[in-house]
């Protein structure tokens, strides 16, 4: 499975790629810079009733909702202050109903890097994650092991937009 | 129940030479010989929606051409006459001359009734040579109808060059209608009138005269041809017949003191004609006009540049609104801005309040000024966009009232929710469909008072429109309560027509569903209302346009009721904002009944039905919106906090919330464009602050609370 996605990553883009990196705890995650719609500061947003967790609320962005999600609770990581440094970044997914935007909530926003594809290292299999299949692979960036994330399967599924989320999940279950 | 029909003049105006620019360019890609049914169906389309529109604002010289016209498609359409070169050249002079008499009649000019009466003529000649032989003659045979006619329209335009210059006389056509007299009108009046203006000289026109023993007496059979002679202004003769309006066919030309009419009195008058163009030299249309009487030779030439520039003269003047098109978006994108700048507006001013200093003052005053200038500004831009549904409701009175007359049948129209506001892309869209809907329902719905007597119904029948906001929806049914749709009579016509299999057996729902398709109809015979199939598709693909669906429900005997909900993509909602713990949220003013603060003494608990309380001296649930949205609440003692007496689907309940903020019009956001859906949540909008707050959809609100009772 991991070979799959990897092969997806070099039909996306054959030899390198753009990839803005973010903090996250301890760890550092990298997503595709052509999904990025912007990056803004933190404020309040209004809660939705009957949400996951890990769906903070909406945001007014220049007149549409955007839903925000909570990375580090996504990740079930232990969870931080909302302060003024707090980063959201808006990206977007590609549905059969057309693009969604989103805000995910992360510490802070690193840098843009070039990933040569050939570079990505396949995520190890854990066994005991069912949902595992979000990753992309690992690359190493100076030094650090930054973890590629595949924002569709990541969000889309939490969203409920993903048709495919379902479907991209069960083959993971299954490998698990 | 008098409605200004003018005031949609300009939108069928627009809609009509937009239409025309799309039936050209269909016109063009149609293959000679092997056409696209597709195009066809789009031209024959257009000529039903001018037709439709036209008949509704009384043009109805635009009526009569369209119906020729689309006899003509028909036949196209339905495969019994071949398109030919001949045929497609027939039909862009068509458009030719339904631009030129839409012109005319939107710049309130008359039309060049001998150009388009040729060209009537040459349809129906084709019409009628083709029913007489299709076999050999076909690829020949409108060619010389063809040639009449190009020959046709320079000469009738040939003595019209003479409208561009000073005219010294009025020809008018006056063809009262029978039902004349039975309004109230008396030619005899209205020629005496003319004659008041100047001379009168009177032709009259009794050839639809019927057989003395015939004859009623209450019923108008003559048609006049007059002329004005001398300076009378146009205004002043169409006045002569402003009450006749809708109830003859006029048409009001000038003409020159033609040397054929045998008024040699007029000729000695007309001898300084030539001067009168000559003083205003400066344009050059009126001299190659007054050129053009002696010399008829180069004919084509002529009529565009003595009818053109009158219409276009007046085209640019004030009666022309002047309006453009702008697509959605650029509105939306607009309406984004306006309410970052509010936003920003607002924390410039939170900024200045705080600021001192010498300067503060100055700053304060400029920030009030941007304030008052940007509620001015977004207010002007909603209101781009939003406008109530009685624009489009208010056709329908007149339409109603004429069709009913013209079918025998008696009709009351009725009118609810007209206040109900649409986006304006939404209105557009949805009129044509719903008059088509209403034609069906009177055309085929209503019958006539004996048969409607017969069934133990009131003689007269109701169509009911009614719009209103459900849900995240805007609803508008139309509904009548004639006879309901005949399934057997629907079936067997589409069962003749191949449609389905001969033993097929269908639902009902499959059954209605049959009536949507193209090309279908049950009427008898076709009518210029409706019967050849061409409503029910058009609606349905209008309104999927949309993005909305429509429904059918039909009972024998009972009538029908289609109704079409749309989504509301953008609407205006006047909301009350509640607050519950730190969240807003909006409840549509619509659904509310009353606001209330609760007595301890008035709370109920039923064992296991929750909490109620007693409301006019009914008991009503109690929904407490903090325990269904997860929300920490400010207080949970019902007597400390709101109760919002709310209906929905006719039930009512107690929204119980901490505080009420205050009432304002919000515009309704989609949470599905990037979330999805909620239950009881219709959607979002944005406040002032620039913070999100989510609109509650009441009926929504109240099943979400069913289930978790049940659950």
């Amino acid at each position: 499975m991991a070979t799959q996605t990897t092969s997806e990553q070099q039909q996306r883009a054959p030899d390198s790629s753009q990839v803005l990196t973010f903090v996250l705890g301890n760890e550092t995650y990298g997503v595709d810079i052509l999904r990025v719609q912007e990056i803004r500061g933190w404020s309040a947003v209004t809660k939705i009733p009957h949400a996951p967790a890990h769906v903070l609320g909406v945001l007014n962005l220049r007149g549409s909702i955007v839903p925000i999600v909570d990375l580090r609770m996504r990740f079930a990581l232990e969870r931080a202050e909302y302060t003024a440094v707090t980063v959201i970044i808006v990206m977007s997914v590609v549905t059969a109903s057309g693009r969604r935007d989103f805000g995910v909530v992360v510490d802070g926003v690193s840098d843009v890097v070039d990933v040569n594809s050939a570079e990505i290292k396949p995520a190890p299999e854990l066994g005991t994650r069912a949902a595992i299949d979000y990753l992309l692979g690992l690359v190493s960036i100076a030094e650090r092991m930054v973890v590629l994330l595949d924002i569709d399967r990541l969000i889309g599924r939490d969203l409920g937009v993903l048709p495919g989320g379902t479907e991209a999940g069960s083959p993971a279950a299954d490998a698990a | 129940m008098t409605v200004d029909l003018t005031q949609f003049h300009a939108a069928f105006f627009e809609e009509s030479f937009e239409a025309l620019d799309a039936m050209e360019a269909a016109l063009l890609k149609l293959d000679i010989g092997a056409p696209d049914p597709e195009l066809i169906n789009t031209i024959f389309r257009v000529a039903h929606s001018i037709k439709g529109g036209s008949a509704t604002f009384g043009f109805s010289d635009i009526a009569s051409f369209t119906h020729s016209l689309e006899t003509l498609l028909d036949e196209l359409r339905s495969g019994g006459m071949p398109v030919t070169a001949a045929v497609s050249d027939l039909l862009l002079k068509s458009v030719d001359v339904l631009r030129v008499m839409l012109r005319a009649v939107q710049s309130k000019q008359p039309i060049d009734a001998q150009r388009v009466s040729d060209l009537q003529f040459d349809l129906e000649v084709t019409i009628a040579r083709k029913r007489e032989s299709i076999a050999a003659e076909t690829a020949r045979a409108p060619a010389p109808a063809l040639t009449a006619s190009s020959d046709g329209v320079p000469a009738a335009t040939a003595d019209a060059p003479a409208p561009g210059t000073e005219a010294r006389r009025w020809r008018i056509h006056f063809r009262p209608f029978r039902e004349l007299l039975a309004r109230g009108n008396d030619p005899v009046r209205m020629l005496r009138e003319l004659a008041g203006l100047g001379g009168l000289e009177v032709r009259i026109d009794i050839q639809a005269l019927p057989p003395l023993a015939d004859i009623n007496p209450q019923e108008c059979h003559l048609s006049w041809t007059l002329e004005v002679p001398g300076e009378v202004p146009e205004e002043a003769i169409r006045q002569v017949f402003d009450w006749a309006e809708g109830d003859c066919d006029l048409a009001v030309e000038r003409v020159p003191p033609a040397p054929s009419t045998a008024a040699a009195a007029d000729a000695a008058q007309s001898a300084p004609q030539p001067q009168i163009p000559a003083d205003s030299t400066r344009s050059p249309a009126p001299q190659a006009a007054a050129l053009e009487p002696p010399a008829l030779t180069p004919a084509p030439a002529s009529p565009s540049p003595s009818a053109q520039p009158r219409p276009e003269a007046t085209l640019s003047a004030p009666g022309d609104s002047g309006s453009i098109r702008v697509s959605v978006e650029k509105i939306d994108e607009l309406m984004n801005s306006v309410g970052e700048l509010v936003i920003t507006q607002a924390m410039l001013s939170q900024l200045g309040a705080q600021t001192e200093g010498p300067q503060a003052e100055r700053l304060r005053a400029g920030l009030a000024q941007l304030e008052r200038n940007m509620r001015e500004l977004q207010e002007s831009v909603m209101r781009v966009r939003m406008l109530p549904i009685s624009f489009v409701f208010s056709r329908f009175p007149r339409m109603v009232r004429d069709l009913a007359q013209r079918l025998g049948k008696q009709i009351e129209l009725k009118l609810t929710g007209e206040q109900t506001e649409l986006d304006k892309t939404v209105l557009e869209k949805i009129g044509d469909p719903l008059v088509h809907l209403v034609r069906n329902c009177i055309d085929h719905g209503i019958e006539s008072p004996e048969v409607r007597l017969a069934a133990g119904k009131p003689a007269a029948g109701t169509v009911h429109l009614d719009a209103s906001h459900r849900g995240g929806n805007i609803s508008v049914e139309v509904s009548d309560d004639g006879g309901g749709l005949d399934k057997t009579r629907i079936l067997a016509k589409a069962r003749a027509r191949g449609l389905i299999g001969a033993n097929e057996t269908l639902g009902d729902a499959q059954i209605y569903e049959l009536i949507f398709l193209p090309g279908f109809s049950t009427a008898e015979k076709t009518t210029d209302l409706s019967g050849r199939g061409v409503g029910m598709d058009v609606v349905r693909r209008n309104v999927k346009e949309l993005g909305g669906k429509i429904e059918l429900a039909s009972e024998p005997g009972r009538g029908s009721r289609f109704t079409i909900t749309l989504p509301l993509t953008l609407a205006i909602v006047d909301g009350q904002s509640v607050a519950v713990g730190s969240e807003t949220y909006i409840v549509p003013l619509i659904s509310i009944v009353e606001s209330m603060q609760l007595k301890p003494t008035g709370i109920n608990r039923l064992s296991g039905r929750g909490e109620v309380f007693s409301f006019r001296g009914d008991y009503l649930p109690i929904l407490r919106l903090h325990a269904l949205f997860g929300v920490e609440p400010h207080t949970r003692a019902l007597d400390e906090g709101l109760v919002v007496v709310a209906e929905g689907d006719g039930r009512r309940v107690g929204l119980f919330v901490d505080d009420l903020l205050g009432q304002q019009q919000v515009v309704i956001k989609s949470l599905e464009a990037n979330y999805g859906h909620i239950d009881g949540i219709s959607g979002a909008t944005i406040l002032g602050d620039g913070s999100v707050a989510l609109i509650l959809d009441v009926p929504g609100l109240i099943r979400a609370a069913d289930m978790r009772a049940a659950a």
